[in-house]
């Protein structure tokens, strides 16, 4: 039995081809994907995302659980809202899933994980509390529903369908949220583009889902939120890292803080680590065919993998995100083999779209 | 869910149109269009080309997913319909409209055999 969204039925309602994602029946596409993916790069899009987890830590060590718990260090987060992007690593370094640390008070953060491994996440998170003995609740939150509003004019129209919401909201940087009545909302994304993700009472997202919809937000399904985060170049967990996968080795470094003097959880065993390998972005050259996970990548260097690979809308050919040996620079052309061919690709520092511009050729 | 009766089907979603010069033309249906999604990419089989019942000749990629295309009978593939690959898209907008790969059937390798649009109606859970 595939669980649901409070949304469930508006997307029915609405045509919304539903598939099973991570065990939650969600929309893949509500008609044309590669139409809902243009929607987001040049106007306004939203996407249910109510089945990703939020949980809420709070007590007195909030702090310093989440400064051992979470790989990147959530002592970068100053100013009540400030949001903070960290793997969860296990003793052994494997990445158990990434998330999105909020700073609500000193005694309050929510983070925000992936439907697929919520459960996991809160057990592990559950045990390590125990284990240090530390008096802090944590609640996960089935209660609450989550909408993303993306695109260049995504904000604007938040504002139109949400009364008392511009003045709680306009000021908010990239990477912060602030709070209004009973909503979350945050500055941040999955798509490469501006706009909000918006936390509320499942008992209100119909309403709010309607009344976007009515400022013309299109609704887009989990097809384009894919081909969206990959033009962006963000990883997708479960894809382009597992449990199997070194953070170093996943494009992830710059949330992996091995040099201060603070202890996490998996620092020592990443520390002793050997690095080989990289992730990176590869554009295919002509229109042969279309990049697909596990392909097979030849370079002068060794072998490796694509670990996402699609469509570009935006570009109009094929990317992909590839674990590949160290040593192969940008701007290098490497082979993948689709079928029975091999085709060159370019190796290429994502992303390869933001904020509704081409960065790569 | 359109399904012309004057065409012939296949349990692996292709239509079949017998030609006035006996050759049989080969698309998809709009169950398997509307199934992919937005086509975004045709590799066409080269002319001249041999190929027995059930055999992988062309392949079609949306933007999730490849999908194999099946000869519906033996025989040689005798055309291609190359303004396809710079416009898969075509496709999606109407699957009668638009042909795949010509095939001169084998003897014996006529369309009788297959699925009429009844056939395939019951195959897609329509009947």
């Amino acid at each position: 039995m595939l669980r649901q969204t409070p949304l469930n039925a508006v997307h029915r309602a609405c045509g919304a081809k539903m598939v099973d994602f991570g065990g939650w029946e969600m929309p893949l596409s509500y008609g044309s994907q590669l139409e809902e993916h243009h929607a987001v790069r040049r106007d306004a899009g939203m996407f249910d995302v109510s089945h990703m987890l939020a949980v809420d830590l709070s007590g007195a060590g909030a702090r310093a659980f989440l400064r051992y718990a979470l790989a990147n260090n959530v002592d970068k987060l100053a100013l009540p809202g400030k949001a903070l992007y960290s793997c969860l690593l296990r003793p052994d370094g494997g990445v158990l899933d990434d998330l999105i640390a909020y700073f609500r008070r000193e005694d309050a953060f929510r983070i925000v994980v992936n439907a697929a491994t919520a459960d996991k996440d809160v057990a592990w998170l559950t045990a390590l509390n125990a284990q240090r003995a530390a008096a802090l609740s944590l609640a996960p939150r089935r209660d609450l529903a989550m909408i993303a509003v993306q695109g260049p004019n995504a904000r604007e129209k938040l504002w139109q369908a949400l009364p008392g919401s511009r003045a709680a909201t306009a000021a908010l940087k990239a990477f912060v949220a602030g709070e209004f009545g009973d909503y979350f909302v945050a500055r941040t994304g999955y798509t490469g583009e501006d706009g909000f993700e918006l936390i509320l009472p499942g008992a209100q997202v119909e309403a709010v889902w309607n009344a976007l919809a009515a400022a013309g937000v299109r609704p887009c399904g989990l097809g384009a939120r894919d081909t969206l985060r990959l033009e962006a170049g963000m990883n997708l967990y479960g894809q382009d890292m597992t449990e199997a996968d070194n953070p170093l080795e996943s494009g992830l470094s710059w949330t992996v803080d091995l040099d201060s003097p603070r202890d996490f959880v998996g620092k020592a065993a990443l520390a002793g680590a050997p690095v080989a390998r990289q992730l990176v972005g590869l554009l295919l050259l002509g229109k042969a065919g279309v990049l697909r996970s596990h392909q097979k990548v030849l370079t002068g260097q060794g072998e490796g993998e694509v670990t996402s690979g699609t469509f570009s809308p935006t570009l109009g050919q094929s990317i992909a995100l590839a674990r590949i040996p160290l040593g192969v620079a940008p701007g290098a052309t490497v082979e993948v083999e689709i079928r029975d061919k091999r085709l060159d690709a370019r190796v290429v520092k994502p992303p390869f779209v933001r904020n509704g511009k081409v960065l790569v050729s | 869910m359109k399904l012309p009766e004057d065409l012939k089907y296949t349990e692996s979603h292709e239509w079949v149109r017998t030609e006035a010069d006996g050759t049989l033309s080969v698309g998809i249906t709009d169950h398997a269009q509307e199934a992919l999604g937005d086509l975004v990419f045709i590799e066409l089989p080269e002319v001249g080309r041999a190929v027995v019942a059930g055999e992988a000749v062309a392949v079609v990629e949306s933007v999730k997913a490849a999908s194999d295309i099946y000869a519906p009978v033996a025989g040689e593939v005798v055309a291609v319909n190359s303004a396809l690959t710079e416009a898969p898209e075509q496709v999606n907008t109407d699957a009668y409209a638009h042909w795949l790969y010509r095939v001169k059937p084998a003897a014996g390798g006529d369309a009788g055999k297959l699925l009429d649009a009844a056939g395939y109606a019951k195959v897609i859970g329509n009947g």
